[in-house]
């Protein structure tokens, strides 16, 4: 099961607590994690990323263990603390605006 | 006895603001969506209880709210726009091609006779549409495919897509307008498109007669009289009585700056139309387009009474020194009582009414975030 933290407003449309649960197949990435909370929380399609290009919107940012995979391959692997639950991904709203 | 519902769409979340008949003492609720942009709410015609909101931020993008309660509790439905084929592209603000990019929806409209029908007005401009209640959106590509769109340029706010009218006695013929490219009429419910432009006179473009390229900011209708438009352009209030042919200045005495030519006349954003008298309309002009701010700092809605070019000032109840708000363009509304009532919003969080056609004006709110839309239900 992997944890994975939402922003706040996310969490509104949601209408889930700080931190969800997701499953995935195969290989843990931002990619495959992202699949798997927009297919548990379809509302949140086109939040996080694209609809189609699947790019990351400029102002979210993907964080986990102290690193931030924003800039990465999408299809990297996340380390292994995130694949097992240990520690969770973090979907972060940049700090920005009024 | 009738019942009036304000939508109130904020920089911050949404509010709904409902009274009796009377229109004196308000309930507001809200916000609805706390800390988002909500730049529009609009019921269906067809259906009171079921309204539909359009929600952005600049974080995560736009999302959909629809209603099946008069706002009492609202569900996401689908945001994916996506235009129709490839793209391609418009002029950017330094006239060099721009591929279209979609921004958020500025603007909602119902179908008159579905509720489940709604067409989009987007930004970088478009027209989506739904017909199964949002669940998922299509472009009506004829719009930008029609031949002028490689020219569009946005206009200081963006290139949006911000009014729709639907004729309720030609089910065929609908009226959008953009900023800054102009106002577009289709005769077969969105396939095609033309320009209808003729008469607008535009100093800050190139050809003042363009085609395109006007910065209309909106555009208002009488259902009596959909054959008769009136328009709020950059400066200008313009009118038509052939369905958008040909257009007529019908500034006439709005104020200027001192000492301004009378090209520089009757900037303003908001127009719109008393429900029982359809040659009276309301704008409230704006210094210019460098302030967006009310003359003198007084804040003044004009009426005219003859469609136009005799425009009378209207004060009472309003701040007549110190204001330096706006008024966005989709922030006034009338309901469709026996007098008249009047609602318009304005940048520094107040809605103001009148329940008397314009004669008299109070605030029903006066704290909200800056007003980016104002809408009006009028419940039996």
């Amino acid at each position: 099961m992997i944890r994975v933290w939402l922003p706040a407003h996310l969490r509104t449309l949601a209408k889930a607590g700080t931190e969800v649960e997701v499953e995935v197949n195969g290989s843990v990435t931002v990619n495959s994690v992202l699949n798997a909370v927009e297919a548990r929380y379809p509302m949140l399609q086109g939040t996080l990323r694209d609809h189609v290009t699947k790019q990351r919107r400029p102002y979210i940012r993907f964080f986990a263990c102290e690193q931030d995979f924003s800039l990465d391959s999408p299809d990297t692997p996340l380390p292994e603390a995130v694949a097992s639950g240990k520690e969770p991904f973090m979907i972060v709203g940049a700090i920005a605006g009024g | 006895m009738s019942n009036v519902r304000v939508l109130v769409g904020t920089r911050k979340g949404a509010f709904i603001l409902t009274s009796d008949g009377k229109r004196q003492k308000w309930d507001v609720s809200g916000p609805y969506f706390g800390g988002w942009e909500i730049y529009h709410v609009k019921a269906s015609p067809a259906d009171p209880n079921r309204l539909y909101a359009s929600q952005s931020s600049g974080w995560f993008g736009q999302t959909v709210q629809r209603s099946k309660d008069g706002g009492k509790t609202w569900e996401p439905v689908g945001n994916k726009f996506v235009y129709d084929g490839t793209p391609g592209t418009h002029k950017w603000y330094d006239g060099t091609p721009h591929p279209w990019e979609f921004k958020r929806v500025w603007h909602f409209e119902p179908s008159l006779s579905d509720p489940d029908t709604v067409y989009a007005g987007i930004e970088d401009a478009a027209i989506f549409r739904t017909t199964d209640g949002g669940a998922t959106w299509q472009e009506l590509p004829g719009l930008r495919g029609h031949g002028t769109g490689p020219h569009w340029q946005p206009g200081a706010g963006g290139m949006c897509l911000h009014t729709i009218l639907l004729d309720p006695a030609n089910p065929g013929r609908m009226y959008i307008a953009i900023s800054a490219a102009g106002a577009f009429r289709s005769d077969d419910a969105g396939q095609t498109w033309k320009p209808i432009n003729r008469g607008l006179r535009s100093e800050y473009i190139p050809d003042p007669d363009a085609e395109v390229g006007h910065c209309v900011h909106r555009i208002a209708m009488h259902r009596s009289r959909p054959n008769t438009l009136f328009m709020q352009k950059h400066w200008d209030v313009m009118r038509t009585d052939n369905a958008g042919d040909s257009w007529q200045n019908v500034n006439g005495n709005l104020p200027t700056e001192n000492g301004a030519p009378d090209s520089r006349r009757g900037f303003g954003f908001v127009i719109d139309v008393n429900t029982n008298e359809p040659e009276t309309i309301y704008v409230v002009p704006i210094k210019s387009d460098s302030e967006h701010f009310p003359h003198n700092g007084s804040l003044r809605v004009y009426r005219s009474r003859t469609g136009g070019n005799e425009w009378e000032p209207l004060t009472k109840g309003l701040p007549q020194s110190n204001c330096y708000v706006n008024i966005l363009r989709d922030a006034m509304a009338v309901d469709s009582l026996d007098q008249c009532g009047v609602y318009f919003g304005t940048t520094g969080g107040q809605v103001y009414a009148s329940a008397d056609a314009g004669d008299t004006w109070s605030p029903i709110v006066h704290d909200l975030p800056a007003v980016l839309s104002v809408e009006v239900q009028t419940l039996s």
